[in-house]
């Protein structure tokens, strides 16, 4: 019963809902990230960047600015996404991420803290508009693999992928 | 010709679309499709539509002629994720999903190896970690074999294996007991990525000052320097000298010049001569008689 109410405790204490924008995030315990001890400054900023990476790349697809990537994104995420945004333009096509809820699992960090990587079972919805016009919302539930590397003031993803659940 | 290329196409979509096909309503899809791989998304009912792959790596919008067969070539779809697929007919809709997954040939490696430059002799003082991705710069994410090979200037050789997790692998390495650059290797398959790691002698493990008489005065050296596995502690190291006489104190700070500290003192009867570096202290003489 002891043993219980510890793991029961301690599956409470890992779990929390933040409510940032209405988005629902759980962050699974991180006792073991790989070789490096990561604080627990270093993981509310990981987290809390990375959530604003989704709405900066909901932004970005959504009004077809390469630009609102820049703050958020690095290396090839951002170029993929960028490349995106000019096929969407090209296209006259815009898309909307809606991000709902975040199921996060920070896997590893590196030993020298130049990246970090995390899971994330996210649901969001997506608006799919030809020239204006809305064609479809669809309710998406995926899971990312993510890797944010520090830059000056930030953390910033530097893959972005979806991978089979 | 036509009819033979057409099926040609149709044998590589089929070898690239892994597993069964879904079905979602009017389309039939594949479950997953390798990155850069063709693939094809068959339709029912008749007349025009417009199909729509959308996802956060790529766009792809196409008319197609409901009924028959939408292929894609090969390079068409080169991101890994979840894409969604919509299929505006003139009076209906249809939508589904699928994933493209990344190519199981590794192309490149992202390899931080660190530090460039550490002590000798230091257990799991280097670190290198690996991310694999394919040609389209996607992560590879089934498990793939790294391995690490560390070897530096004495001929010693470390090696590690190791399978990767959610496309990264990492391990630690020791330095050498000789100092000298060191190759860090990481391979997957024929792939690899070297970086150098620069091994410099540890902290002086033994300090030893000797005086002889130099006219009026005293000349002050060390034994060679070196650090507990016998390198030569480098140049420039600051070593001091501390002559301590009744009545006053006189430090010098010198630096090591071909593994040798060497100055000049004021001779005092009785002074005491010790010697250190960093956080290194060497022996300590007496010269002549206390008065």
């Amino acid at each position: 019963m002891k043993k219980l109410l510890v793991i029961a405790g301690s599956v409470f204490a890992a779990i929390f809902v933040l409510a940032s924008d209405q988005v629902a995030v759980r962050v699974e315990p991180t006792d073991s990230v790989g070789p490096r001890v990561l604080e627990t400054q270093t993981k509310a900023a990981v987290i809390r960047d990375y959530l604003q990476a989704w709405r900066g790349l909901s932004g970005a697809l959504e009004q077809n600015r390469a630009d609102l990537l820049d703050q958020d994104f690095v290396g090839a995420a951002k170029e993929k996404l960028a490349d995106t945004v000019r096929e969407q333009a090209k296209l006259g096509i815009q898309t909307r991420y809606r991000d709902a809820a975040h199921d996060l699992q920070l896997v590893f960090y590196s030993p020298e803290g130049l990246s970090i990587q995390l899971l994330d079972t996210v649901e969001y919805d997506v608006q799919i508009l030809d020239h204006d016009k809305l064609l479809t919302t669809q309710h998406v539930r995926a899971r990312y693999v993510a890797v944010l590397t520090p830059t000056e003031v930030r953390w910033k993803v530097r893959v972005f992928q979806a991978e089979p659940e | 010709m036509k009819s033979r290329f057409t099926f040609l196409l149709s044998g590589l979509v089929l070898a690239a679309m892994q597993f069964a096909l879904a079905q979602s309503g009017g389309l039939r899809l594949p479950k997953t499709v390798e990155a850069g791989s063709a693939f094809s998304i068959q339709s029912t009912g008749s007349g025009k539509a417009v199909l729509y792959v959308v996802g956060p790596g790529q766009v792809l919008r196409r008319n197609v002629q409901l009924g028959e067969t939408a292929f894609f070539a090969p390079g068409g779809l080169h991101n890994a994720g979840h894409y969604l697929v919509l299929l505006v007919g003139e009076s209906s809709t249809d939508n589904g999903a699928f994933d493209v997954v990344a190519a199981n040939q590794p192309a490149a490696l992202s390899f931080l190896a660190k530090p460039s430059r550490l002590p000798v002799d230091l257990r799991d003082g280097i670190s290198g970690v690996v991310y694999v991705f394919d040609t389209f710069q996607n992560l590879v994410l089934a498990p793939t074999q790294v391995s690490f090979q560390l070897s530096g200037a004495a001929g010693a050789v470390q090696t590690r294996t190791v399978l990767t997790r959610n496309g990264l692998a990492w391990t630690k390495m020791d330095s050498e007991a000789k100092e000298g650059a060191a190759q860090f290797v990481a391979r997957v398959g024929s792939v690899t990525g070297t970086r150098v790691i620069e091994q410099v002698p540890g902290d002086p493990c033994r300090l030893r000052v000797s005086a002889r008489p130099a006219g009026q005065r005293l000349a002050v050296e060390t034994e060679p320097v070196r650090d507990c596995s016998g390198n030569a502690v480098l140049d420039g190291t600051i070593v001091t000298f501390t002559e301590s006489y009744k009545g006053g104190e006189a430090t010098v700070d010198v630096p090591l010049k071909h593994g040798v500290a060497r100055t000049e003192m004021p001779a005092y009867e009785g002074a005491r001569i010790s010697v250190a570096t960093g956080v290194v202290m060497g022996n300590e003489i007496r010269w002549g008689k206390e008065r």
